[in-house]
């Protein structure tokens, strides 16, 4: 009956290991990491595989709906070929699709140019047109060209840019900020917190007012003020978002240093005369850093939902760089006539904060210490 | 009581002080100012303009000035809006705000406790389940998704509410603004209100209540909800202010004549006296309700006690 | 044993468990708690459950009133007169519970709803099983108030929870559960978490109001000396089963399982060799105070100072150990703290020689290998995401900085052999450790220093009796072994007895009585220090009580 009892293995599993297993058992959770680990590579790599970069134009797509099949569609042919050689000064006889290959005749009032072709290269239905043959006044012409065949996944916005590749790139700049600001913010709140914290007395009751004040300043104010001062720029931006969300990361590592100051074993190492900087480093820093990063996973949708809402106002991110936000924005005010253009974007951002958050909610599962 | 709420309310002046200071300077070391957007504004014209509201004076004067007014009641013209002075404008404005607010409030209250004691009561069971879901998707899905979401559905495919404006506080042009403003706060306050119920329930004075036979109801609401409520008091405190001062998102998707739109459109234009007005009133109301607060704790917790 | 009526016929019992099994689903499987047992209780008879923390006792219990976690499985039965009440609804659960079987519990800081009134608290089970009005609900309040002794009851009624001290919190947690007159009471280790002399007033409350109301009562705890006090019956449990049942007096007497007799034995024999005459002094303590400052502030409420020790005299020998004695808030602690300079304090303590007061914090560094702590609370002293092995070694990295790893682990290793935990196991991580090793993985952070003075908190409260018995004799030897002076600091005047020369009993802040320990223990001089053994000795002087 002696406590003293040999316990096999020699390497032990520390608090960390144990929530990682527990973790792994978290189906939610695992669903929201691989799908957070999908949407990071789609941003990063996708606007690459498109086949758009983000800032084409194409001037006969504007606003089409989302669709499997290429671009054009067979009916749209017709108009855009009037539409072209329209602009050339031509007008259109009769045309026959042969395979990619389309053949155009048309006829003009004055001597034609070779050079019209570049009025159909120009067009974004249209490339490789070449003169086949020319009636001996000048007057007819017989056209060949390439119908470009254009994929619109998620169809095109106001301008008649690419949704999905506009969508992609969004995702970058709305992950990178919520990432950026999410560390400048957890950076700030638990350096404030812990030094808070662990000085106590006059010191911390000083630092908390500040706290306190900052709190009744309405936050919206302040960010807004803090973009207007920096300009809009993407860079600064994260910035100031950071600098208004630690607020909260302060007062949860402060309440969390005040409560480990008092543990048995932290006064265990002032008998042992560890110094002040040890006991930070060794027994507070370590077990504040379960709850830091339950937090963070919580704090990047909260910074990410900030940054679309600045870029809705249209304080962000500004054109042709866009974010999630934007796009909303810009969906927000077409839905009557192109609803696709709020529904993607949307998508993209709840989803992604749904896995954030059931991510977060299943860290703190893991780590909670009334688990233990 | 009477010598605590004195004190509360004396402490709250340093508070406010600081918020106005703070305030003034930040709007005022932003680059810009009211005058310099409209193009072509002739130089003698702007210079009359910024006599005429004593902004040719140094920053210190007008900041003194502008503490005196403040200490007045008289928050100042609103330089955008030249008709109009600042409490003109709350006067139109925050009662629709308020109503809306409220209404929210309300809403997220009655629903989210009830959301709340049903999913703790059924932990880790599928009504659980179901109300963890909703609670999530209500708080991360923004009001700025939602908003014209519900405008998609409601308005331009069925056709049972007009899409935006206010007409004159009509039910149906209510519904939406309501419903979008009080969708985040039914999920917060959910998630709180089953977290702390699930702690109330595993206390030792529930199964006490337990033990001496009491019926469900008696262990559920008058032991358990009670006690699980004062989460719920803190947050509806900062969540009233927030809410009662008008949303900027709500506000300007469903057109409606409120005090929240106020906020980032009189940023934008330098409009200096109504973001003072804007901050100072948030940051009453944010007192105000603090106060309240606190004195509802001690109504439900006589451990709680401020003299 | 004359004074304990059998008035009850366990073959006709009132409450009846048989083969009652309990086990908890688990993220780790399902877990065993009570593995069949089977207890009777006859009518106004008092049995005993007698088990250490884990044996399955109070669940046992919680399983008959419908009580289990949710994740809690039962399985077998329990019959009130001959009625199946286990996995009834609720419904028909709660004409029994809190009517025919009433419980208190162990907490009685928590056990009381903190939101309302003792009045109306102990008048709403009384409403809610007889159709009494508020008014007589409330006369009856008052009546049972009286009866379970609480001074002033009138004004009682109107109080809250925490306008109660834990012993009358306790009494008026009696007064509810006999509001409705039950014909049993389950007490589950109801003085448990009270200073002893309450516990003594609680329990002599127990029998008196068994004698004088006629039910049956099932105590369940984990220290014998209260079941001979006032149970007819005992059963011992173990790791969910019951080892043995009988008679108290035959139990007693005979003990026949081998874990019965390790319980019994398991109080701290044997007694501490003296120093040598004329050691000299060590550590010396003189009009040690300390005032705590609450309230104040910027925002906070009027200020008003708490006096935790008031002009405190101690002088420590080499090899001697001082005992230290009191209730809670009596100051003891916060003597140890003071004298290890964790905390400010007036007046002067020297250690050999040198005065701590005039150092700071750098001067105290060096000294402080010298003077080592070992806390109570087995699970808050050792820091969670630390390695035993780095725990151990912590203070080797201060004051020998310049040992190489290898020599840090050699010491390591050289520590927990001496207090029996296997070296093998030093990369592992305390929560997987039970009570009593973490308390020797604390002891062997304090002694690998080899420091001259270790000042021991409550180092045993928190264990089980027969792992007290270990750590007090590992405590002594590891004394023999290294020289060490000890001042030991305990509510627990038996363990106190087994390792202490001279003794301090503290009672608000003040020392009452200083005097070498057999003194204290055979001719107390002062009233309080009486009251403290009587209390602490109840099983074996019965005599003054109930």
């Amino acid at each position: 009956m002696t406590d003293a009892t040999v316990l096999v293995a020699t390497s032990g599993r520390s608090l960390w290991s144990d929530a990682w297993r527990r973790l792994r058992r978290n189906r939610a959770a695992v669903a929201s990491a691989v799908h957070l680990a999908v949407m990071t590579i789609a941003c990063i790599v996708g606007p690459n595989l498109t086949g758009h970069p983000f800032t084409t134009i194409y001037e006969d797509y504007v606003r089409v709906p989302p669709s499997l099949a290429p671009y054009p569609q067979p009916d749209q042919i017709e108009p855009a070929l009037v539409d072209t050689l329209k602009r050339a000064r031509l007008e259109l006889k009769s045309w026959r699709l042969d395979g990619d290959r389309i053949a155009i005749e048309a006829t003009a009032t004055r001597p034609i140019d070779d050079r019209v072709t570049r009025y159909l290269d120009r067009s974004s239905t249209f490339e490789e047109a070449r003169v086949e043959a020319r009636s001996s006044d000048g007057l007819a012409v017989t056209l060949s060209a390439s119908v470009r065949r254009l994929l619109f996944l998620f169809g095109t916005d106001n301008t008649g840019r690419d949704l999905l590749t506009r969508t992609l790139i969004a995702g970058r700049v709305s992950l990178a900020i919520g990432l950026l600001a999410g560390l400048v913010a957890v950076v700030i709140g638990v350096l404030y917190g812990a030094i808070s914290g662990f000085v106590g007395g006059r010191t911390d009751e000083v630092m908390m007012r500040i706290v306190d004040v900052l709190y009744s300043l309405p936050f919206i104010f302040l960010v807004i003020v803090l973009v207007v001062f920096f300009g809009r720029d993407f860079v600064l931006m994260f910035l100031a978002v950071g600098a208004v969300l630690w607020l909260d990361m302060a007062r949860i590592v402060r309440g969390q240093t005040l409560s480990i100051k008092r543990q048995e074993y932290v006064e265990a190492a002032r008998a042992l005369g560890v110094t002040n900087a040890g006991i930070l480093w060794r027994h507070v820093v370590p077990n504040t850093l379960g709850t830091v990063v339950i937090y963070m996973t919580l704090l990047v949708p909260q910074v990410i939902i900030l940054e679309s809402f600045l870029s809705y106002l249209g304080l962000g991110v500004q054109e042709p760089m866009t974010s999630w936000g934007v796009l909303i924005a810009q969906g927000a005010k077409n839905i009557p006539s192109a609803n696709w253009l709020l529904i993607f974007p949307s998508l993209f951002l709840t989803t992604t904060l749904f896995a954030l958050n059931f991510l977060g909610d299943g860290l703190r599962d893991a780590l909670d210490p009334k688990d233990r | 009581m009477l010598r605590y709420l004195i004190r509360r309310l004396l402490t709250a002046i340093p508070t406010l002080f600081a918020i106005v200071t703070i305030s003034f300077f930040l709007v005022r070391v932003a680059p810009g100012g009211p005058f310099n957007q409209e193009k072509g504004l002739n130089p003698t014209v702007k210079a009359n303009l910024e006599r005429v509201y004593h902004l040719d004076q140094p920053l210190l004067t007008q900041y003194l000035d502008y503490l005196g007014n403040v200490m007045r009641g008289d928050f100042g013209p609103s330089y955008a809006l030249p008709d109009f002075t600042v409490a003109d404008l709350f006067r139109v404005g925050l009662p629709v705000s308020v109503e809306l607010g409220s209404a929210a409030l309300i809403l997220a209250l009655i629903l989210g406790t009830g959301l709340g004691t049903v999913a703790a009561l059924n932990q880790n069971r599928a009504a659980d389940y179901a109300v963890i879901a909703l609670a999530t998707a209500g708080s991360t899905v923004p009001t700025f998704v939602t908003a014209p979401l519900y405008q998609l559905l409601f308005a331009l495919t069925w056709s049972l509410v007009p899409v935006a404006g206010w007409n004159g506080g009509g039910f149906a042009s209510k519904v939406g603004p309501v419903l979008v403003l009080a969708l985040p706060q039914i999920a917060i306050v959910t998630r709180l209100m089953r977290g702390s119920m699930i702690e109330a329930l595993r206390s030792h004075h529930i199964r006490t209540a337990r033990a001496l036979g009491l019926s469900g109801f008696s262990v559920v609401v008058k032991h358990g909800v009670r006690g699980a409520i004062l989460p719920i008091v803190s947050y509806a405190g900062p969540a009233a202010a927030a809410l009662l001062t008008g949303s900027v998102i709500v506000e300007t998707i469903f057109s409606i004549p409120g005090v929240g739109r106020y906020f980032v459109e009189a940023a934008l234009n330098r409009d200096y006296t109504l973001v003072m007005g804007t901050v100072v009133l948030i940051a009453l109301f944010i007192v105000v309700f603090n106060l309240i607060v606190d004195l509802l704790y001690a109504v439900i917790d006589p451990r709680v006690r401020y003299d | 044993m004359t004074e304990l009526r059998q008035t009850g016929n366990p073959a006709q019992p009132i409450l009846a468990f048989d083969n009652l099994a309990v086990s908890f689903a688990t993220p780790d499987g399902p877990v065993e708690a009570v593995r069949g047992i089977s207890v009777a209780v006859g009518e106004g008879e008092t049995v005993a459950i007698v088990g250490e923390s884990g044996s399955g006792k109070s669940q046992a219990m919680m399983a008959a009133m419908g009580l289990l976690a949710k994740n809690g499985r039962a399985a077998g039965s329990v019959r009130y007169r001959g009625r199946e009440i286990l996995g009834l609804p609720a419904r028909d659960l709660n004409r029994i519970r809190g009517e025919k079987i009433a419980m208190i519990f162990q907490e009685p800081m928590t056990s009381l709803d903190p939101l309302y009134r003792i009045g109306d608290q102990i008048a709403e089970p009384i409403m809610a099983h007889r159709r009494l009005d508020r008014r007589e609900a409330r006369a009856r309040a008052l009546e049972l108030l009286s009866l379970v002794g609480i001074g002033d009851p009138g004004r009682r009624l109107r109080s809250y929870p925490h306008q109660l001290s834990g012993g009358q919190r306790q009494r008026a947690m009696i007064a509810m559960a006999l509001a409705n007159g039950p014909e049993v009471l389950i007490a589950d280790e109801p003085t448990t978490a009270l200073d002893v002399t309450i516990e003594a007033q609680i329990v002599a409350l127990l029998s008196d109001l068994q004698r004088r109301l006629g039910m049956a009562i099932v105590f369940i705890t984990h220290n014998l000396r209260l079941v001979r006090q006032l149970a007819h019956r005992v059963y011992v449990m173990r790791a969910g089963e019951v080892v043995e049942h009988g008679l108290t007096a035959g139990i007693f007497a005979s003990p026949q399982h081998p874990y019965t007799q390790m319980l019994l034995a398991a109080e701290p024999e044997g007694r501490k060799r003296p120093p040598p005459a004329g050691a000299p002094v060590l550590l010396e303590g003189h009009h040690i105070s300390v005032a705590f400052h609450l309230g104040g502030g910027l925002l906070g409420g009027p200020a008003f100072v708490l006096h935790a020790l008031d002009k405190v005299d101690i002088a420590l020998r080499r090899g001697e150990t001082i005992g230290v004695v009191g209730e809670s808030g009596s100051g003891k602690s916060t003597l140890g703290r003071a004298l290890l300079r964790l905390l400010d304090s007036e007046g002067t303590i020297r250690f050999e020689g040198r005065d701590l007061r005039a150092l700071s914090a750098a001067e105290m560094r060096p000294l402080r290998r010298e003077l080592q702590v070992v806390f109570q609370d087995p699970f808050g002293s050792l820091s969670p995401r630390m390695t035993v092995g780095d725990i151990v070694t912590e203070g080797l990295r201060v004051h020998a900085p310049s040992l190489s790893a290898a020599e840090r682990d050699r010491r390591a290793v050289e520590a927990l052999a001496d207090v029996q935990i296997d070296p093998a196991v030093r990369n592992r991580y305390p929560h997987e450790f039970s009570g009593g090793q973490r308390q020797r993985i604390a002891i062997a952070r304090a002694i690998i220093l080899r420091p001259k003075v270790v000042i021991l908190d409550e180092p045993t409260s928190a264990l089980d009796r027969s792992v007290q018995k270990q750590i007090v004799e590992l405590l002594r030897r590891l004394q023999e072994e290294h020289g060490l002076s000890y001042i030991f600091i305990s509510h627990d005047l038996a363990i106190v007895r087994a390792m202490a020369d001279r003794v301090l009993v503290m009672q608000s802040g003040r020392v009452v009585e200083a005097a070498p320990t057999e003194a204290i223990f055979t001719d107390p001089r002062e009233p309080y220090t009486r009251e403290l053994l009587a209390a602490a000795l109840l099983g074996e002087t019965r005599a003054g009580m109930a």
